[in-house]
C-alpha cells in the first residue's frame, strides 16, 4: 500500500534525496566550490522532473489517505514552479559567483523550497499544506538574508521571518476553527461539512486562513514586507521570490478555497474581490513613486496578485483556468525581466536606479527591444500576451457576475500602465548620461530574449497553455 | 465537585496566570520561570486528558530543554527589554483597541459556534483496542501520518541548513586540532634536554 503512495510523491522523494545526498557530498568534497556546478546540476534536476511531472499525466491519483493529490492542476502548478525555478537559478549563479555570496547551500536550499512548493499544490489536508508552506517559507527566509554581512539584506531575511510566522499563525487559528466545525482536516471531510451557507465560525475560521494565504501571495493588505524583502535580497533571490513562490501560494491558495470551501463560494468570493481590488489600487498607485526598479517589480508584483485573485474571486472553473493562465505568462514575463535586472550594472557594480536606464537603447539596441515588449506585456498593451492574461481574467470576473471588480481591474491596469511606459521613456527618450554597461552574460541574454519572444510569439496559440489550464482547472472545481 | 475536576481547575488557572506574568513580568528570568510553570500546568492538563506520553514529552522537551535553552539566551544576550518595554507601550492604546474589538467578534462567533453534522464523531480519538497511547501515537505518526512526519524531518533539516549558511564563517587563521598529527608524533622528539652551563646560558 505504502508503495502505492510513494509512486505519487516519487518527483518530491526525488528531489528530497538529491538534496540530502547533494548536501553530504559536497560538504566533503568541494564546498563553496562546487556550487556552480551544483546549481546547473539542480536546474538540470529541476527540468527533468517537470519534464516527468507533465509527461506522467494520468488521471487523479491520491496518496495518504488523501493527504496528497496528484491532479491535472497540481501537474499544471508543478511544471510552472520547476521551470521558473531553474530558470531563475541559471540565471543568478554568475550574479552570486562574482558576488562571492554564491555558497553551496543556496541551490539545495532552493531545491528542498522547490518540494515544499509542490506539497503545498498538491495538498489535501491541512496539516499537509502546513507543512508544505512551512519547508518553502523557512528556506526562502533563509535565501533572503544570503548576503549576511549587508545590512539590508538580514533586514529583509529577519522582517520577512517575522511577518511570516505571524501570517502562519493566522493560517494555523483559521485552520484550527474549520478542524472544530468540520472535525477533519482532510479537504474531502471539510466540503462535505460545509454547503450553503457557512455558519460564524467557519466563517472565521476561512477569513483566517485566506489571510494567511494572502500574506503569501502578498496582497494588499498584507503585502507590507514586500518591497523591503524585494529590496533587500540579492537580486538573484528577489527573482525566484517574484516567480516560483508566486504560483505556489497562488495553486495553495485556488486549492483551498475550491477543494476545501468549495461549498461555500459565497462566503469567500468578497473576500478575495476585496484583497483583489486593494492590490490592484495599491500596486499601481505607489509603484509610481519608485526609483529603484526592484521596489518597483514589487509593488508591480503586488498588483499582478490582485489581477490572479480576480481570477479566483469569479469561484468558476474559468476563473481557476484565467488565475493559471495569468500566473504562466507572469512567471514567463518576470524571468525575462529579471534577466535583465540582473544583467544592469556599471563598473561591475550592480545598478538598481531606474534612472541609470537613460538613454540606454542607444548603447543596447537589442535587449532595449526585449525589455520594451517585456515592460509593455507587463503592462497589458494589446497585441502581446500580457494583454490576454489580464484578458481572461477580467472576461472570467465578468462572467461570474463581479463587473464591478471587472471595471475597477481595468482602471488600475491604465494607472499601472503609467510606470512601465515611463521605463520605456527613460530608455528612448531619457537624458544623455554616463552609459551604463551591461553583463556579458549569454545566460542572461538568452533568457532576456526568449521571454520577449514568448511575449510576441505566444499570442498565435499561446503554445496549447489555454487547453492545458482549462483542463488543469477542471479537475479542482466540480 | 470530584478530584480530577478540581484538578482540571486548579491546573487551567496555573496555566493562565504563568501565561500572563511571562509576558507581563519586569524580569526576563522571571518570564522564563512563569513560563515553565506554564508548561508543567499544561503537561497537568494532559495527564488529566489520559495522554500521559505527550505530558512527559512537555516536561522533558519544552521544559527540560527548550525553557533552560530560553534561559540561557536571555542571560547571555544583551538585550535591553525596558527599552523594548517602553516602545511597546507607546502602541498599547491601540494594541487593547483592537484587542477588544477581535474579542468581542470571537465572542460572537463562540456565542453560536455549531459543527458539522458528524464532526464531534470524526474528532473522537479512537485508539486501537488494546493499545497503549505511546504505542498509538507511534502508529499514527509512522503510517497515517508518515507523510507529514517526513516533511516535518525535512523542515528541521533546512531550519539547520540555514542556521549553519548564516552564522558559520570558515576563518583561516584559527589554529585547529589535527588528531592524526598528534598521534603520530614522537614523544621521544618532543622534548630536547640541553645541558646548559651556569653562568652561560644558550
Amino acid at each position: 500500500m505504502i508503495q502505492a503512495d510513494l509512486n505519487v510523491i516519487l518527483p518530491e522523494i526525488v528531489l528530497s534525496v538529491y538534496a540530502m545526498a547533494a548536501l553530504l557530498f559536497t560538504v566533503y568534497t568541494g564546498k563553496d566550490k562546487m556550487a556552480g556546478m551544483l546549481v546547473w546540476l539542480t536546474a538540470a534536476l529541476f527540468v527533468a522532473m517537470a519534464l516527468f511531472v507533465g509527461a506522467t499525466a494520468n488521471g487523479t491519483r491520491e496518496a495518504f489517505g488523501g493527504m496528497f493529490v496528484d491532479d491535472g492542476f497540481a501537474r499544471f502548478a508543478k511544471v510552472t514552479i520547476l521551470l521558473s525555478a531553474a530558470a531563475v537559478l541559471v540565471m543568478g549563479q554568475e550574479y552570486m559567483a562574482r558576488r562571492n555570496i554564491l555558497r553551496f547551500e543556496y541551490p539545495l536550499l532552493i531545491a528542498l523550497a522547490v518540494v515544499g512548493m509542490m506539497v503545498m499544490v498538491s495538498a489535501g489536508d491541512l496539516m499537509a499544506l502546513y507543512m508544505g508552506l512551512e519547508l518553502q517559507s523557512l528556506a526562502l527566509y533563509v535565501v533572503a538574508s544570503l548576503r549576511r554581512d549587508s545590512a539590508k539584506s538580514t533586514e529583509a531575511g529577519l522582517k520577512y521571518f517575522v511577518l511570516g510566522a505571524l501570517s502562519s499563525g493566522l493560517l494555523l487559528y483559521g485552520a484550527s476553527l474549520t478542524y472544530g466545525y468540520a472535525g477533519t482536516t482532510l479537504f474531502s471531510g471539510i466540503i462535505a461539512a460545509a454547503e450553503g451557507q457557512a455558519p460564524l465560525g467557519l466563517l472565521f475560521g476561512i477569513v483566517f486562513v485566506i489571510s494567511g494565504m494572502a500574506f503569501k501571495v502578498s496582497a494588499v493588505p498584507f503585502h507590507m514586507w514586500t518591497p523591503d524583502v524585494y529590496e533587500g535580497s540579492p537580486t538573484p533571490i528577489t527573482a525566484f521570490f517574484a516567480t516560483a513562490p508566486k504560483m505556489a501560494a497562488m495553486g495553495l491558495f485556488a486549492r483551498v478555497v475550491h477543494d476545501a470551501y468549495g461549498g461555500v463560494v459565497g462566503d469567500w468570493q468578497q473576500v478575495i474581490a476585496l484583497l483583489s481590488v486593494l492590490s490592484m489600487f495599491l500596486g499601481a498607485v505607489a509603484a509610481i513613486g519608485q526609483t529603484d526598479i526592484k521596489r518597483l517589480m514589487a509593488y508591480s508584483s503586488i498588483a499582478h496578485m490582485g489581477f490572479a485573485l480576480m481570477g479566483l474571486a469569479a469561484g468558476t472553473a474559468f476563473g481557476v483556468q484565467a488565475m493559471l493562465i495569468y500566473m504562466a505568462i507572469y512567471v514567463t514575463m518576470n524571468v525575462g525581466t529579471f534577466a535583465f535586472i540582473l544583467s544592469m550594472e556599471r563598473d561591475g557594480q550592480p545598478v538598481t536606479d531606474i534612472a541609470s536606464l537613460n538613454m540606454y537603447s542607444k548603447a543596447h539596441p537589442a535587449r532595449a527591444m526585449a525589455m520594451l515588449v517585456l515592460l509593455f506585456s507587463l503592462a497589458g498593451v494589446p497585441p502581446l500576451l500580457g494583454f490576454f492574461g489580464k484578458f481572461y481574467v477580467l472576461r472570467a470576473a465578468y462572467d461570474g457576475g463581479l463587473a464591478w471588480l471587472a471595471v475597477a481591474g481595468v482602471i488600475a491596469s491604465v494607472i499601472g500602465a503609467f510606470y512601465y511606459l515611463r521605463i520605456v521613456f527613460f530608455m528612448y527618450f531619457g537624458e544623455e548620461q554616463e552609459e551604463l554597461e551591461t553583463a556579458r552574460s549569454p545566460v542572461l541574454w538568452s533568457l532576456l530574449m526568449v521571454s520577449a519572444t514568448v511575449m510576441l510569439v505566444g499570442i498565435i496559440n499561446m503554445f496549447g497553455v489555454e487547453t492545458i489550464a482549462e483542463a488543469a482547472a477542471a479537475t479542482l472545481v466540480n | 465537585m470530584t478530584i480530577a475536576s478540581l484538578c482540571f481547575y486548579l491546573f487551567a488557572i496555573s496555566v493562565l496566570v504563568g501565561g500572563l506574568f511571562t509576558v507581563i513580568s519586569r524580569n526576563p528570568v522571571h518570564s522564563v520561570l512563569w513560563l515553565i510553570l506554564s508548561f508543567i500546568s499544561a503537561a497537568g492538563l494532559f495527564v488529566l486528558l489520559g495522554a500521559e506520553f505527550v505530558a512527559m514529552l512537555l516536561v522533558i522537551v519544552y521544559v527540560g530543554a527548550v525553557a533552560v535553552l530560553f534561559l540561557f539566551v536571555v542571560m547571555m544576550l544583551d538585550v535591553d527589554f525596558a527599552e523594548l518595554k517602553a516602545e511597546m507601550a507607546k502602541y498599547m492604546p491601540l494594541a487593547l483597541l483592537i484587542g477588544m474589538i477581535l474579542l468581542m467578534q470571537f465572542g460572537l462567533a463562540y456565542g453560536v459556534w455549531e459543527t458539522a453534522e458528524g464532526a464531534e464523531a470524526a474528532r473522537a480519538a479512537v485508539p486501537p483496542e488494546g493499545v497503549q497511547n505511546t504505542a498509538a501515537l507511534g502508529l499514527l505518526l509512522y503510517d497515517k501520518y508518515f507523510l507529514l512526519f517526513q516533511l516535518a524531518g525535512l523542515i528541521l533539516l533546512v531550519a539547520m541548513i540555514g542556521a549553519i549558511v548564516l552564522t558559520l564563517r570558515h576563518r583561516a587563521d584559527v589554529k585547529r586540532q589535527d588528531v592524526l598529527a598528534q598521534m603520530y608524533r614522537d614523544p621521544a622528539k618532543a622534548m630536547e634536554l640541553k645541558d646548559v652551563k651556569p653562568g652561560q646560558g644558550l
